[in-house]
């Protein structure tokens, strides 16, 4: 039984994924795999992936994943990263397609007209790069990492939340998009940590130590969680 | 504060060592690419490039060993480019641990390759690489041509119309090397990153011609780049990539420090 499994789907580079998780925990059995049976058993899932969405539903069915997803994201500490993220929704402007309607929501398109800077310089799709994330709710996930850090975007599609309480971050460019979202057992990230340097390992040490509850045990005023 | 404009220092790299020529000859070793890859991250680059420019077919494997040795201890965005033919190569090396390959030279003789392959894996991962050089005389209204062949050869393709193609194709960024500049130490062609990053919608990173930090500067500013490439100016110790973010800051140039 692994305690972490990688998804594997065939979509982009899981490797890089799976060799920041040994870099931050190296005495942990992580396996990336297709197999719904060690997903199911693997103590924690991490749900990554680059490329397009229908290209990743597509996969997903055609795999047998489909269930195996939607199950682990009921249950275990869960991290959705990128497209992975973005899956979780309902919906997707990239080539029209449904996502698994795990949480409330659609994925739309950075849209042409809106994307301008304030000195009204062109801001290029996808967007690519190093921009400051906004920690909108407190979650095990932030732990060590500071408000407005920088960590490593590619994408041409955001997530726009059907509900308001499941934003746990947010980035500007140039208006504030979903950058990270967290309901219960799942935290999900439109960034790549596994390629954004010491802050990004920061996180995936906190998933890895995550024990899959929303809350903060962080010593609050009155009480400590 | 927003998106942060990118320093990607980039590693030339044959029989396994980092190398640097002027004008794409006169090689000189720079080191271990592994160390070297490991020296930029502490310094805080923001990705880095390697380019295999092996003109044996036979030591394209070396590079895939670096790659994956290089993708065990630094965690940033690794692009690799040079000799990328056919999508398996494409494969081989996003499995080795590259998140983006850079096409160059097959993008100009089979530019279905650059659609397949971003249809296959996703434009974010799909850099393609132009090397430009004017070829406009003084007084005349200013072009650029593509070359290819380590800029041995002129494709007599406009570049800036070039550049629109590969976005159209599913090209996700430009590397844009004015490759009469590359290795010179006088700057970028600012006229010709303005008018390729002005053209298209992807993001541009300019690449060719830094000899000093004003230079970088200069790329963003006057050159619309979104990211900046620079070799020798790093390779060599004359400063390190976060000495290059300080002067850009200083500059009211955002970057990640």
């Amino acid at each position: 039984m692994a305690d972490i499994a990688v998804i594997d789907y065939g979509m982009g580079n899981l490797r890089s994924v799976s060799k920041a998780l040994e870099h931050v925990a190296p005495q942990l059995d992580i396996v990336v795999s297709s197999d719904p049976d060690v997903i199911a058993k693997a103590g924690r899932v991490v749900f990554p992936g680059v490329g397009a969405m229908p290209d990743c539903m597509h996969e997903l069915e055609s795999r047998g994943l489909r269930q195996a997803v939607i199950e682990a994201a009921k249950a275990k500490p869960f991290l959705g990263i990128c497209l992975g993220m973005q899956a979780l929704f309902e919906s997707s402007e990239e080539g029209d397609s449904a996502g698994l309607g795990i949480l409330p929501g659609r994925v739309l398109r950075f849209p042409a007209e809106a994307m301008v800077d304030e000195k009204g310089q062109k801001l290029k799709v996808p967007h690519i790069g190093w921009n400051e994330v906004h920690q909108s709710a407190d979650h095990p996930m932030w732990s060590g990492i500071p408000e407005a850090a920088r960590f490593y975007f590619v994408h041409s599609y955001y997530v726009e939340a059907g509900d308001p309480d499941l934003v746990a971050g947010f980035t500007l460019y140039p208006f504030a998009f979903t950058a990270a979202v967290a309901r219960d057992n799942i935290f999900a990230v439109q960034f790549h940590p596994e390629k954004s340097q010491a802050t990004g390992l920061t996180m995936l040490a906190n998933f890895v130590m995550w024990d899959g509850q929303a809350r903060s045990n962080i010593c609050g005023a009155d009480v400590c969680l | 504060m927003g998106l942060a404009k990118r320093i990607i220092p980039c590693l030339d790299v044959t029989a396994g060592r980092v190398v640097k020529g002027v004008n794409f000859v006169g090689l000189r070793d720079a080191g271990d690419p592994i160390e070297i890859a490991r020296r930029y991250d502490e310094q805080g680059a923001d990705e880095l490039t390697f380019l295999d420019i092996t003109a044996s077919s036979d030591e394209r494997d070396i590079i895939l060993h670096i790659i994956e040795e290089v993708a065990n201890q630094v965690f940033i965005p690794l692009t690799v480019g040079g000799g990328v033919r056919s999508v398996d190569d494409v494969r081989r090396l996003l499995n080795a641990g590259a998140d983006k390959v850079g096409i160059n030279t097959a993008a100009v003789t089979n530019p279905q390759l650059v659609a397949d392959a971003a249809s296959r894996f996703g434009s974010q991962c799909i850099v393609v690489a132009i090397d430009a050089k004017q070829v406009s005389a003084e007084g005349e209204p200013l072009l650029w041509h593509v070359f290819t062949h380590g800029g041995r050869k002129d494709t007599g393709l406009d570049a800036v119309e070039w550049a629109k193609k590969m976005e159209s194709l599913g090209a996700g960024e430009i590397l844009l090397t004015s490759m009469d500049r590359d290795g010179t130490k006088i700057g970028f062609n600012l006229d010709l990153t303005r008018a390729v990053s002005d053209a298209v919608s992807v993001p541009v990173i300019a690449s060719g011609g830094v000899g000093n930090l004003d230079h970088l500067v200069d790329g963003v500013k006057k050159g619309h780049a979104d990211a900046v490439l620079a070799a020798s100016i790093f390779h060599y110790g004359e400063f390190t990539v976060r000495q290059a973010k300080e002067h850009m800051a200083r500059n009211l140039i955002e970057v990640r420090l």
